[in-house]
């Protein structure tokens, strides 16, 4: 193999290969990253036997061939170059190396087999539809907070994705939670999406999905099927599979009947948040929302550090509340308001709360209460 | 040579018997009256109170322990002639010393002994660490003014009083540091007073195995061994950086402890790290049924204990040893404390199932771990399991009445299996 690529575009298609790299590994070969050359392109593939990622450049390939090195260690030479340098990369099956020569300077690193390089079973996909990039990335953004890590409830530990009944007709819905707080977020489903099985989509895919949504113009293949799912844009392919398990019921959490509503901005709603939180040590903070006639008191108070207080002029028009959250979740849920105020629905201070953006139902939080 | 003889006290230059008493039981070391960390650990403890309260078994080997499935806790040393030693299973103790006489363990008796020897430290210095009900590190720096006798004096007079008082024996060993000290006690055990001065320190530990190190356990030791370290001369031959680059915290520990390095103070801090309860079976078993059921009151007297103590925790710890002795400890970090017999239980059965072990098991045990104190315990309801609420509203209810009608009062069927 030898070829000649561009450092900026290698640096790029590198990136996302390494990223996928466990660090630690007691696999030799899953530290690697897979080149093949062939035409004018050559292709970079990683995997840590769950996730598989192949990116793909444009480069002037002299001579075809494939060969594996570590992916750290060759994104790290290539970070280091100076940018617009040439970089020429050549096998040397003879020694079992790959030289980068790039300007002055020549790396040569050791290799293993292609042959030996796991490369992830291709399997027939029940459903393949084109997202755009905008969409999925809100799906998955506004649903990552709340993917639990708790390994017993390991069902837990990914974004349910999946196709459901909003209001108006079927939608591509995406539910995270951990127990304490969730997500629920519809986008309008794709053409050709109809059929699609329901899939846990793994923390770690998520992350790595969300590199290939910067592009506001981009358009993703998605396809899935029961045990894997694939995100395609025409220089990356992202495989995964999924979590084998049933995601609860996640219905049943949502509360109907919640009447009691508060109106709130959402930014001052958290920076409020923020503030009174301060005085308390616990890693969990609790702080007590106080509601009465467009009012609304914050406060916290801990027993060994001290106590804060703060007021915000709000909607509310309900008969008196006093509910305690913890800090951590208020903040994250406010957070994810961007446009309108957030309007919170609550029922009594024992039962889950509903958080919405203005009138959007196609954005849900519930969160639990934290007794106080 | 200052010298110092154990039994009436006296203090003299020179020699190997007392002048005064004429007592062989002498101590003589050119640094005695300059080191002052000790480490004082009783002399089988459990088994020295039982023959001190029951005088027939005096000459008897004795064994502390529970039934004939169980465990040695402490065995006397006429037992530990025979082989017994102390963690080891009953039937393998009774089988190297079946005239031993075998004692259930009486806790509270012990807990009463040892208060009463804490209570003479507590005459000698402010700065005791226990380490259990029989051994503690004191730290006697500066109090030889206000005993008007250095500490070697003090800590004989301390071994005295707790066998003319408490009828019970203890070996004192006599450091600088903490590590010395404690090596110092084992060494001449029981009645034991040694020296390890800072002269010696070096030539005293090279030629000691790394297993003399505290928490140098089977695995560390086998990876020592690994890179070829059997002594402590071994790991003096190595860098400071190699040996971190190759054990990480523990390299850096033991570059310092091979050189007799220890700059650990002696801390009161009794703060309690985890609570425990573990049962041994009569009979290895991998009945899911009887598992489940020994699952819960564990978890139960765990959440009991937490209770008690006004304490939660974060993280719940399950402990399985087979019927071939493997050990299997797998925990579970909870996303808020709890001090809730109910969620202990369920997630120590949820590890239960996940531990990728198969029975049978000849012991179970369950614990939870990452304290914190009961105030931020259990305030956070779980979204997917709304009856998690009523479950800890019934497990209160059930405190309640257990407080005031006692302890069977009222228990889960579960309890039962």
């Amino acid at each position: 193999m030898k070829l000649s690529i561009e450092r900026g575009t290698l640096l790029k298609a590198l990136a996302q290969a390494q990223s996928v790299v466990e660090r630690r590994n007691t696999i030799p070969i899953l530290a690697n990253v897979l080149i093949e050359a062939e035409g004018a392109q050559v292709s970079f593939r990683a995997t840590d036997l769950d996730i598989e990622v192949v990116d793909r450049a444009a480069a002037m390939v002299e001579r075809a061939g494939a060969t594996t090195v570590s992916a750290v260690m060759l994104h790290e030479i290539i970070r280091k170059l100076p940018d617009g340098a040439l970089v020429n990369l050549t096998e040397d099956a003879a020694s079992g190396r790959l030289t980068i020569a790039a300007g002055r300077s020549t790396f040569s690193l050791a290799t293993l087999p292609k042959e030996d390089f796991p490369v992830m079973a291709t399997s027939e996909y029940s459903s393949n539809f084109a997202a755009k990039a905008p969409e999925l990335r809100r799906l998955f953004d506004k649903a990552k907070f709340a993917i639990s890590t708790e390994e017993t409830r390991y069902y837990l530990n990914g974004v349910y994705m999946h196709v459901a009944q909003g209001e108006d007709g079927p939608v591509l819905r995406c539910v995270a939670t951990d127990g304490h707080r969730l997500a629920r977020i519809d986008a309008p489903l794709p053409a050709g999406a109809e059929g699609m099985p329901g899939v846990i989509v793994p923390r770690k895919t998520v992350g790595e999905l969300r590199k290939l949504l910067d592009d506001d113009d981009a358009t993703i293949a998605v396809s899935v099927s029961e045990t894997k799912v694939r995100f395609a844009t025409p220089v990356i392919t992202l495989t995964s599979k999924v979590i084998d398990g049933t995601f609860p019921d996640y219905t049943r959490v949502i509360p109907q009947n919640n009447t009691r509503r508060l109106e709130v901005d959402a930014t001052e709603f958290a920076k409020a948040v923020d503030r009174v939180a301060t005085v308390s040590s616990e890693r969990s903070r609790a702080v007590k929302l106080s509601l009465d006639e467009d009012r609304l008191i914050l406060s916290v108070n801990a027993p060994d550090s001290g106590a804060a207080e703060e007021e915000l002029a709000v909607a509310y028009g309900d008969e008196r509340l006093e509910i305690g959250f913890n800090a951590k979740y208020l903040l994250e849920i406010a957070s994810q308001v961007d446009r309108e105020n957030a309007v919170f629905l609550f029922n009594t201070a024992n039962e889950p709360t509903l958080m919405r953006e203005g009138n959007d139902t196609s954005a849900v939080y519930v969160v639990m209460p934290m007794r106080v | 040579m200052p010298a110092l003889c154990r039994d009436c006290l006296t203090q003299f230059p020179a020699g190997t018997r007392c002048p005064a008493c004429r007592s062989p039981r002498v101590v003589s070391h050119a640094e005695l009256d300059s080191l002052s960390i000790a480490h004082m650990d009783c002399d089988a403890f459990y088994a020295s109170v039982e023959k001190r309260d029951d005088p027939s078994l005096r000459d008897r080997p004795v064994i502390v322990g529970g039934g004939s499935r169980g465990v040695v806790s402490t065995c006397c040393y006429l037992a530990r002639i025979r082989g017994v030693r102390s963690a080891m299973p009953m039937f393998q103790a009774l089988k190297l010393c079946p005239e031993a006489a075998v004692v259930k363990p009486r806790m509270q008796v012990y807990v009463q002994a040892s208060r009463a020897i804490r209570a003479m430290m507590e005459e000698l210095t402010p700065a005791i660490e226990p380490l259990s009900l029989d051994e503690a590190f004191l730290d006697l720096t500066g109090t030889a003014r206000l005993h008007g006798a250095p500490p070697a004096v003090m800590l004989a007079r301390l071994t005295k009083r707790m066998e003319e008082e408490l009828g019970l024996t203890g070996s004192v060993g006599l450091a600088h540091n903490k590590f010395l000290a404690k090596i110092a006690s084992d060494l001449d055990k029981p009645r034991g007073f040694s020296v390890i001065g800072r002269a010696e320190t070096a030539d005293f530990l090279k030629p000691k195995p790394v297993r003399i190190i505290w928490g140098v356990g089977t695995a560390t030791q086998t990876a020592l061994e690994t890179a070829g370290i059997r002594t402590i001369a071994d790991l003096l031959r190595w860098d400071r950086a190699d040996l971190v680059a190759r054990f990480g915290h523990m390299g850096e520990r033991l570059f310092h402890l091979a050189r007799g390095e220890d700059h650990r103070r002696v801390s009161r801090d009794e703060k309690v790290k985890s609570i425990s309860k573990e049962t041994t079976f009569f009979e290895d078993t991998s009945d899911p049924d009887l598992l489940d059921g020994h699952l819960w009151r564990l978890a139960e007297q765990v959440a009991d204990r937490a209770k008690a103590k006004g304490l939660s925790g974060r993280t719940v710890t399950l402990k399985l040893k087979r019927g071939d002795f493997q050990l299997v400890t797998r925990r579970h970090g909870l996303t808020g404390p709890t001090q809730l017999a109910d969620r202990i239980y369920r997630a120590a059965r949820g590890l239960f199932d996940h531990a990728g072990t198969k029975g049978p098991f000849r012991l179970i045990g369950v614990g939870i771990a990452d304290l914190a104190p009961e105030s931020a315990a259990d305030l956070e309801g779980d979204l997917l399991d709304p009856a998690a609420e009523k479950r800890a509203a019934a497990e209160r209810a059930t405190d309640m009445i257990r407080e005031r009608f006692g302890k069977d009062a009222i228990i889960k069927g579960r309890a039962l299996r």
